[in-house]
């Protein structure tokens, strides 16, 4: 069963364990509320209710992963949300200009913080403990603990949708071509897939295979963009949805492909090590701290365009949501373990929990008990794998060794046949069996000594 | 008379003569569809230093986890036979209690207590509940007069040596009232002294009825101390040989080990030596962490293309911190001295700089230094050179992958897959993955730092071969090696480095251990 899973959607089962979680959260709540949590209403306010959390998300998983802690974001956005709204409102300046004067207040708070972290060496929960504080005063120094409202174009990036254009189809037409989009760049990942394991000579997935899975993935686009395309007219996927998709896709690839991405899991796993191969340390630290304020201005955006004005209490605990999004989503507390997209399926476990258990009529009281719960248990999960994935401490005494040997015989030219037996070993080996299921996990030997 | 968890009175008079401390018998360890251990047997006498020899994954460790519970009793078939007497541990702790104590080749201490606190730690000296600090000091003091070791008991363990530290260890086992001490790999980590006080030491236990085993991959060791030696195979015992039916020398080990002899431990290799690339003087560099002290005072040192040249040096010379000084300053505080490539002065001040000079660094701890382990095979080779397969900010998977694939079967790291995590690797085959790291950024000079540390025989001999191929096809190589036969093996230059000192230079031919370790323990400078 997990086999022919992983042989549709490849890679990381253990991600998609937790999408099979979500899933199942969602139809659970779907059916206990007799259809309320499907609806084009819902999924809408869903997103829009979330957005900036998810947001955080995206950049906190990469602070978890470099090894720190980012406790300011809820401060800096507020602070962000009340510069951008006084400037607009005192100042005059139009709403597209205001928000680049937040991506600016963003990176600067960000050079702050970063500076204090990668180059006087003070640990991030510290430096960003710091910032908490001084940036929810700085909001409220600075708007005088008022309200201040944000104009109506602005608004669109909290609360807005897209066109309407076109013949009547039905749907809303944007949202159409949205899901249009992903279903051929569906199909067309899966041609590249193709080529790609020819090209490198490894077998690809058999056509059945690749077929069904590609069909099931426009199926659930196609569902979702009905979902989102059918709501009243004038609704359609949100835009801060469009915004968030955008950022996810972004920072995606930014770990998983780039330079930078790969110093930053680097320096999380191995600080040393990263700065003996030629990694800027401080540089990775730098850029990590200042990009999450930097998203953290853009979260404060998104909620004062959203909430229509910003106040004195906007960002109160989003950095706690977002870190306990970042942890279900299966990120490591030392650092070096954590992925993009594991992080927002863990925000929208976090999320649809709380908008399941208000359809439900659960009141706020027991839904925070619940998440609570739901949060040690995901972790606890991940904590329960690990450890079978560990040697325990007997097993560091007598840390088990190769799955394969060392030593070569010296006649062979061709890789040497792997020994049936160490092979076997392997097979009982607890470290390698759950390694193949799970991420790995920095706990290995050398780092577990200290 | 002492508790033995699982012992078996009844058959409690067949078995062997007073003089065997331990039997195993006929021990088969099965893993689903395969023997890990068939039918080992090994006798311990009394008294004896017994080493157990073997490559990685011979089953020397399965063997030991069988001994000392770790595979309870029921999981494996055979006997152990304890004083007479058989024994079937449940777990670690029933085998501690009867008196089979292991000392693990990374220490266990805890660096910020004391030794008194290390030593008695989870075994405290207490009355109802307090600890009676001055009873643990008297007993302290006591077993370190035991194992010769003269540190106030209030040091705390950090402070020490790491040879001192291994002396606290065995205090800590001897605290235990152990009857048989396992040590495995116990001189891994100890410079050429302390490896000698270490097994000066066990010979004087021994003199005072310990019994021990010693598993070790260092031959001259055993032949220097051992009584017995049992070599262990692919999971079967090979032979045992005892000191009484003439001497333990280490070609006859080897054969035993391998299967096969090893005439020489170092492949042929004729070296063509080139012209001078590589040249650094009057390099001076300062402790980070104690303002004033130099750790390199004034170096030296030349290195030509085709050119192995060897690193000599008691543990705390300074030749890691010359080597990480040199490599990008990621060492220390500089304070003078040049650096010529091709006779030009060059500035290398960070990692960076000297990675495009040409310049690799392979660090003497692989698992703390020299990679990510949360990191597959194919993540960590590029790792110090991405941007030869970056094209428009974009890693470029397929050249990775390509580059992984080249160096896994060029290297023969021995994996099913170049997207394993590197943490499941053997010794060996992670040495050889962060070899070909640097390798892929196509250096002109390689400095290994203990290269062939922790691994077994066979690997030894592929690296060695590597590091030939290397010199052979023009670069430089430097090898940092705590062990002299390595160094007088494979070095056609050899460096001896005293005190941050570099304190002689001799050549192939000349060279020597004695010679050597004269330099190296010389305390004035300019000794050559």
């Amino acid at each position: 069963m997990m086999k022919s899973l992983k042989s549709l959607f490849g890679g990381d089962v253990r991600q998609f364990s937790m999408l099979g979680a979500l899933l199942a959260l969602v139809l659970f709540f779907q059916i206990m509320t007799n259809g309320k949590v499907l609806t084009p209403t819902n999924v809408v306010n869903l997103i829009n209710g979330n957005s900036y959390v998810l947001i955080l998300a995206i950049g906190m998983v990469m602070v978890i992963v470099i090894g720190h802690i980012d406790l300011s974001v809820g401060s800096v956005a507020a602070a962000t949300g009340i510069i951008v709204a006084l400037a607009i409102r005192d100042w005059g300046i139009p709403w597209w200009a205001g928000i680049l004067l937040g991506l600016l207040v963003g990176a600067a708070i960000g050079a702050w913080q970063g500076w204090w972290v990668a180059y006087v060496g003070i640990p991030g929960f510290i430096t960003t403990l710091a910032g908490y504080m001084l940036f929810r005063g700085v909001n409220q120094f600075i708007g005088k603990s008022n309200s201040v409202p944000v104009p109506e174009e602005f608004q669109t990036i909290g609360a807005g949708y897209l066109w309407e254009w076109g013949p009547n189809t039905g749907l809303n037409n944007s949202t159409l071509v949205l899901g249009i989009l992903a279903s051929v760049y569906v199909v067309w990942r899966e041609v590249k897939l193709r080529k790609k394991a020819v090209r490198i000579g490894i077998q690809p997935v058999s056509t059945g295979t690749a077929a069904m899975r590609a069909g099931l993935l426009i199926v659930v686009i196609a569902y979702v963009t009905y979902l989102f395309g059918s709501g009243r007219v004038g609704t359609s996927f949100p835009v801060p949805g469009v915004l968030l998709v955008a950022l996810v896709i972004l920072y995606h690839v930014l770990t998983q492909r780039t330079v930078i991405g790969r110093h930053i899991y680097a320096v999380g796993g191995n600080r040393v090590a990263a700065s003996l191969s030629g990694v800027s340390t401080k540089r990775t630290y730098f850029f990590v701290m200042m990009n999450m304020s930097i998203l953290a201005a853009v979260a404060g955006m998104v909620f004062i365009g959203r909430s229509t004005a910003s106040g004195p209490f906007d960002g109160i605990n989003w950095e706690l949501d977002a870190i306990a999004a970042v942890f279900i989503g299966g990120a490591a507390v030392s650092g070096g373990i954590g992925t993009v997209t594991g992080s927002i399926i863990g925000g929208l476990v976090m999320a649809t929990l709380n908008n399941g258990l208000q359809l439900m009529g659960v009141g706020s009281d027991r839904t925070q008990i619940i998440k609570g719960l739901v949060l040690l248990a995901a972790v606890a999960f991940d904590v329960y794998n690990k450890q079978q994935g560990r040697p325990s401490i007997i097993g560091h005494l007598f840390r088990s060794r190769p799955v394969f040997p060392d030593s070569v015989d010296e006649g062979a030219d061709t890789l040497p046949k792997v020994d049936p037996r160490t092979e076997a070993v392997a097979a009982v080996d607890p470290r390698s069996t759950t390694a193949a299921v799970h991420e790995q996990h920095p706990q290995t030997d050398a780092k577990d000594r200290r | 008379m002492k508790f033995y968890s699982g012992l078996d009175e009844a058959l409690g008079d067949d078995v062997a003569t007073t003089h065997v401390t331990l039997e195993m018998r006929k021990i088969t360890k099965e893993f689903p569809g395969v023997k890990a251990l068939d039918d080992v047997s090994i006798a311990v006498r009394r008294g004896d230093i017994h080493a157990i020899c073997g490559e990685n994954g011979a089953g020397k460790s399965t063997l030991m986890k069988v001994l000392s519970g770790v595979y309870p009793h029921g999981t494996f078939e055979g006997q152990i036979v304890l004083d007479g007497h058989h024994v079937e541990f449940r777990d670690l702790k029933a085998s501690e209690h009867a008196g089979i104590v292991i000392i693990h080749q990374e220490l266990a201490l805890i660096p910020e207590l004391s030794v008194t606190e290390n030593i008695f730690l989870g075994n405290e000296v207490a009355r109802s509940g307090f600890i009676d600090w001055d009873e643990a000091h008297i007993r302290t003091l006591a077993l370190l007069a035991r194992v010769g070791l003269n540190v106030n008991p209030n040091t705390q363990v950090k402070a020490l040596g790491v040879g001192q530290q291994q002396m606290v260890e065995i205090a800590k086992a001897l605290s235990k009232d152990v009857r048989l001490l396992i040590l495995d790999e116990p001189t891994s980590a100890l410079n050429e002294e302390d490896s000698a006080n270490l097994l000066e030491l066990l010979r004087g236990l021994k003199g005072r009825g310990l019994t021990s085993i010693m598993i070790s991959h260092k031959l001259n060791e055993i032949a220097e101390i051992a009584d017995a030696v049992t070599i262990i195979r692919d999971g079967v015992t090979v032979e045992t040989l005892n000191v009484e039916d003439g001497p333990l020398d280490e070609d006859r080990i080897i054969r035993g080990m391998v299967g096969r002899s090893l005439e020489s431990r170092f492949p042929a290799h004729t070296p063509v030596i080139g012209q001078t690339f590589f040249e650094v003087r009057g390099w001076t560099v300062e402790d980070p962490q104690v303002p004033g002290r130099l750790v390199c005072k004034g170096s030296d040192f030349f290195v030509r293309r085709g050119e192995i040249v060897g690193f000599a040096g008691v543990m705390g010379a300074g030749r890691t911190e010359l080597a990480r000084s040199v490599f990008g300053r990621s060492y220390g505080i500089y304070r003078s001295g040049t650096i010529l490539i091709d006779g030009v002065p060059v500035s290398l001040p960070t990692v960076q700089a000297a990675i495009s000079h040409r310049i690799a660094y392979v660090p003497e701890d692989r698992k703390t230094h020299g990679m990510n382990l949360l990191d597959t095979i194919r993540k960590t080779i590029v790792s110090a050179g991405l941007d030869k397969i970056t094209h428009l900010a974009m890693i470029d998977e397929d050249a990775e992958f390509a580059a992984a694939e080249a160096y896994r079967s060029s290297l023969r790291i021995k994996t099913p897959d170049v997207n394993e995590g590197v943490a499941k690797l053997s010794g060996g085959n992670q040495q050889k993955v962060v070899l070909g790291k640097w390798m892929f950024t196509e250096p002109e000079l390689l400095i290994l730092d203990e290269p062939t540390r922790g691994i077994d025989v066979g690997a030894k001999y592929e690296i060695y071969g590597l590091i030939q191929r290397l010199a052979e096809a023009g670069k430089g190589v430097i090898v940092i090696s705590s062990e002299l036969p390595e160094v007088l093996g494979l070095c056609d230059r050899i460096y001896a480095v005293c005190e941050g000192r570099i304190a002689g230079v001799v050549d192939r031919d000349e060279a020597d251990q004695e010679k050597l370790m004269r330099l190296m323990t010389t305390t004035t400078a300019s000794a050559a």
